[in-house]
């Protein structure tokens, strides 16, 4: 079939792999921004800056401290997710009252702000991230070459996927929650402290994004805009996938990496709106996204 | 006879202060002043009614006392403290449990954890045995979404739920409201369990047939104010002032 479509194996699974490593990124993006949609009501237009810092505090611990890849894998996303509870508590906090679109400007602010420091201090040219020793090299599977790195992104990104939908679906924590998210008057009204469970939300979310940025450092070139390019895909995922849907963010992540590779094969020049095309449809036909609940 | 002396005299004075004692109570919805100094008592054990016509302020008494209406001033004391300064989340662990009107089933969670949602605010609550024992329908439901039970399985949940919490004060919101007769019988008998496990017991009714059958006391609630009090025993003697004041 491939020869007959003059398309060679290799190109083939290459974009395939490719196409999961975007996707890899757009899953763990979409569902930070997922879960902190469900739950604050606020469209978290700094996650794409968060997600640059994740990287950049990754490159500042190992070139200033010294710190390596795996430290950094743990240290950033609580270091970053730490930097989200003070934003939240500060400024977001004193938003809920209001109509959702001002936290989407106040965030939407906050990326300029971030993006602009990085920008001022460290230029645009991007900065380099070697990979770690422990995964440098590849397997050959016969009809491909698979970088390990590579193979390690997804695997890492399935698994904290996995783990997030675990801990909000089937634990007491996720329970609350998902309980809040419904009506978080009534779980107030249990006795169960609603504002400290909004603040760790978004610092999880937070953490999530930066996560993203560590794993993203090694291939990725380090740079202030890195965000901001991929930001927009994800907020396209996430529309197409269902607001505040976790399961949905995840499948449609990985789903529309894929897809978005696929095209990349059989029809190079529509890659780049592939995505946005889906959107445009999925928006048509069942505007509370795939995997989203009509409210 | 002035309002506030049918108060005074229909106000059990026992030698220990009342489990909750409410003066003055003022609410608002926004600008909107609806509540015009509620005042009335409860004692430990007591199960009582307010009752009274649409929109005179019962569910938002209830919702005054938990501290869901933020905009509120006057003295709610409950067991001795003063809890109108405190948020919802801090009365609810003084050990007020509160069933909503709309019940507040959570859709996205299943009936155990819905069931399994409040924390335990105090030692002493019932078991999860005990409850499926009152309530056995819930047992055979666990595992399914909250929202898939049938109105009658939906309150006893909402119910159920903050028995398990060790909550004394029960605030529940119409939980006889849109259900089948057998079942308003059965919530009835619930009540009436309740109280002998010693719980006190704030109802809201519309319905005084029912309120008659469980509740020891009930205050008639008009424009935001207690405008009488009725002891059950003398319900019978009452019905055409209750009539009138109902509109029934």
């Amino acid at each position: 079939m491939f020869e007959l479509l003059g398309i060679p194996p290799q190109a083939l699974f290459g974009q395939l792999l490719l196409g999961l490593i975007n996707g890899s990124f757009y899953a763990l993006l979409s569902l930070g921004l997922a879960v902190i949609f469900g739950l604050l009501n606020i469209i978290n237009f700094a996650h794409g800056a968060q997600y640059m810092m994740g990287a950049f505090v990754a490159w500042m611990l190992l070139n200033y401290l010294g710190v390596n890849y795996w430290w950094a894998l743990l240290l950033v996303p609580i270091a970053v997710g730490l930097f989200g509870i003070v934003i939240e508590r500060l400024l977001i906090s004193r938003l809920y009252h209001l109509d959702h679109l001002y936290g989407l400007l106040l965030t939407f602010g906050l990326a300029l702000i971030i993006q602009g420091l990085f920008r001022n201090q460290y230029g645009i040219s991007g900065l380099p991230y070697q990979i770690p020793q422990q995964l440098a090299g590849g397997q050959n599977l016969g009809f491909m070459f698979l970088p390990n790195y590579r193979g390690w992104v997804i695997v890492a990104s399935l698994v904290v996927c996995l783990a997030t939908w675990f801990m909000i679906e089937k634990t007491k924590l996720g329970a609350y929650l998902r309980a809040a998210t419904e009506n978080p008057t009534l779980v107030g009204a249990f006795g169960i402290n609603v504002p400290r469970l909004v603040t760790l939300t978004y610092g999880f979310g937070v953490a999530l994004a930066a996560f993203a940025g560590v794993l993203a450092a090694p291939i990725y070139s380090v740079n202030p805009n890195m965000g901001a390019d991929l930001i927009i895909v994800v907020f396209a995922v996430v529309v197409i996938g269902g607001m505040g849907s976790i399961l949905g963010s995840i499948i449609t992540g990985f789903g529309l990496g894929l897809i978005e590779g696929l095209t990349r094969v059989f029809y190079p020049e529509g890659s780049a709106v592939v995505i946005f095309v889906i959107m445009a449809i999925v928006l048509l036909v069942k505007p509370a996204g795939l995997f989203g609940r009509t409210a | 006879m002035a309002k506030a002396a049918l108060l005074e005299k229909t106000t059990p004075h026992g030698a220990h202060a009342p489990l909750l004692a409410i003066r003055d109570l003022q609410a608002w919805y926004g600008e909107s002043h609806v509540l015009h100094g509620v005042a009335f008592d409860v004692s430990e054990g007591e199960v009582v009614t307010l009752l009274g016509r649409n929109g005179a302020g019962k569910t938002t008494t209830l919702k005054a006392i938990m501290g869901i209406m933020t905009k509120r001033s006057g003295s709610v004391m409950f067991d001795g403290r003063e809890t109108i300064e405190l948020p919802a989340r801090r009365i609810a662990r003084l050990g007020i449990g509160f069933c909503p009107e709309e019940r507040g089933i959570f859709s996205s969670l299943s009936v155990e954890e819905n069931l399994m949602l409040p924390p335990q605010v105090r030692p002493g609550g019932l078991s999860v045995e005990q409850i499926f024992e009152l309530f056995p329908n819930l047992r055979e439901r666990l595992s399914s979404q909250g929202t898939k039970l049938s109105g009658g399985e939906q309150q006893m949940l909402a119910i159920a739920r903050i028995l398990r919490t060790g909550a004394r004060l029960l605030l529940l919101d119409e939980p006889t409201e849109g259900l089948a007769p057998v079942i308003v019988q059965q919530i009835g008998r619930t009540i009436m369990r309740l109280k002998q496990e010693g719980f006190t017991i704030v109802l809201v009714e519309q319905n005084f047939r029912f309120a008659a059958s469980v509740a020891d006391r009930h205050y008639v609630v008009e424009q935001g104010r207690v405008i009488d009090t009725i002891p059950n025993e003398e319900i019978e003697r009452n019905i055409n002032k209750l009539h009138a004041y109902l509109g029934v």
